[in-house]
């Protein structure tokens, strides 16, 4: 058996288990509105699914989501190119991305909820959890870009673009990789948050809230699946578009 | 080409450079020669520009500069083609020219690796082939044949020779044999100073 394989079947074993905690768990208290079973709460993630609705619903998050953890993405990146370069702009931004990492989500929520209108606010806060992480590795992995080939750079009088292409960029992607690792799932926890503080119309949030609202217990838990198996799904997809084709030599 | 005139440089108490001039022409070539830890990289690196003396000037009319360091300086992500074609216009169509530098210096079957896949001696290579495929009109070597043994030394000396041209040359080197094989003019360095 390779090493691979036994990792999928533990993997697998450790889910089984934690399942079958949950179904007798659900099965000694016994009340679908308190906590539904594993069964109950898939096939009410099927029934879900069956509707249109469900899918324009995860399409408009994941839309928000990635909006913002994109736009973090790129903002991370150039603040970072721009602190690297300017100690004034260090000295202005840090304190503004320490308050970022510090103050809980939901201060900023609200706020942003005053400030822009409600579909935005996900956007807004996924993002907000993004950058900072984003903007703290890249800066790192500037910081480290070996001396040595700034110099054999400078010798060759090589364009500022080949640079940036070929010793910048592939010196920074592991620290910006390690980056989306830590801030992915933050950003889309929080974007989810910020939905169902925010009820926007198709979004998982509004549906979460209202299962809430309405006592629907085993459809909230069926919405809860569905955003932890996205989760991993986004997660899966954007490192490996990150990452592209894993290369050891880098 | 590269002219340095009065040139001070110390680091804390240790005075490496002191007063120093120097003047290479086009086509010249000249070997530095010295005790281990003497100043000669320092020299180096201030002719390069990479470190800037603490009195003195330096002249230097080369439009294209080309250097091998005591390290290879790979990008280590890059193959062996693609770390030589960086020099160049890094687009395909000169990976061609930069195999041809690399197949000069028996890489022939280096094209398509990575740093970490060659050894020490094969890393310099590279970091040669690099330096010649650039065509400098100045080309800075600081002990570029360590690490290779006797024989292929000297069969990548000949090919530095050869390619050299009206390149002008600064060599810094403990070997009075590879400054002789080069055609350089040999300078003695201690303290500081020339002999």
């Amino acid at each position: 058996m390779t090493p691979d394989v036994r990792k999928t079947l533990r993997t697998i074993a450790v889910l089984l288990f934690w399942l079958l905690v949950w179904a007798l768990a659900a099965r000694t208290v016994g009340q679908e509105l308190l906590l539904p079973s594993p069964l109950q709460t898939a096939q009410k993630l099927l029934s879900l699914m069956m509707a249109a609705d469900f899918w324009l619903t995860v399409a408009r998050t994941m839309l928000r989501v990635l909006a913002g953890i994109l736009a973090a993405v790129v903002l991370g990146v150039l603040l970072a190119l721009l602190t690297h370069r300017s100690a004034l702009a260090r000295a202005l931004l840090s304190p503004i991305m320490t308050l970022l990492k510090s103050t809980p989500v939901a201060s900023f929520i609200i706020l942003a909820l005053v400030w822009l209108g409600r579909s935005a606010v996900p956007v807004f806060i996924a993002g907000l959890m993004v950058l900072p992480v984003v903007w703290a590795n890249v800066s790192t992995g500037l910081v480290r870009v070996d001396p040595q080939l700034m110099e054999l750079a400078a010798v060759y009088k090589l364009p500022r673009a080949r640079i940036l292409s070929r010793i910048i960029w592939p010196s920074v992607l592991p620290y910006l990789r390690s980056a989306l690792r830590s801030a992915l799932g933050l950003g889309w926890k929080a974007g989810i948050a910020a939905e169902v503080l925010t009820v926007p119309p198709y979004s998982i949030g509004k549906n979460i809230f209202e299962s809430k609202l309405y006592l629907e217990t085993t459809e909230l838990f069926a919405w809860t699946v569905a955003v932890v198996l996205l989760s991993f799904l986004i997660e899966r997809v954007l490192l490996l578009l990150v990452e592209g084709k894993k290369d050891s030599h880098a | 080409m590269l002219e340095l005139i009065d040139i001070s440089l110390s680091f804390g108490e240790k005075q490496v450079l002191h007063h120093l001039n120097l003047s290479l022409k086009a086509g010249e070539r000249i070997a530095i020669m010295g005790p281990s830890g003497c100043g000669k990289t320092s020299l180096l690196r201030v002719a390069l520009s990479l470190q800037l003396p603490d009195r003195g000037s330096i002249q230097c009319a080369a439009e294209r500069t080309a250097a091998v360091f005591q390290e290879p300086r790979l990008l280590p992500w890059r193959t062996a083609s693609e770390n030589v074609n960086l020099v160049l216009s890094d687009r395909v169509e000169t990976l061609p020219t930069a195999r041809k530098w690399l197949e000069r210096l028996e890489l022939g079957d280096a094209f398509n690796l990575y740093p970490a896949e060659l050894s020490g001696g094969m890393q310099q290579r590279v970091s040669l082939a690099r330096a010649l495929a650039a065509t400098p009109e100045l080309l800075v070597l600081d002990e570029p044949f360590k690490g290779l043994d006797e024989a292929l030394r000297r069969r990548v000396i000949q090919v530095v020779g050869e390619s050299l041209n009206r390149t002008a040359l600064l060599l810094a080197t403990h070997s009075e044999e590879e400054a002789q094989a080069l055609g350089c003019h040999i300078l003695r360095y201690q303290d500081g100073q020339f002999l």
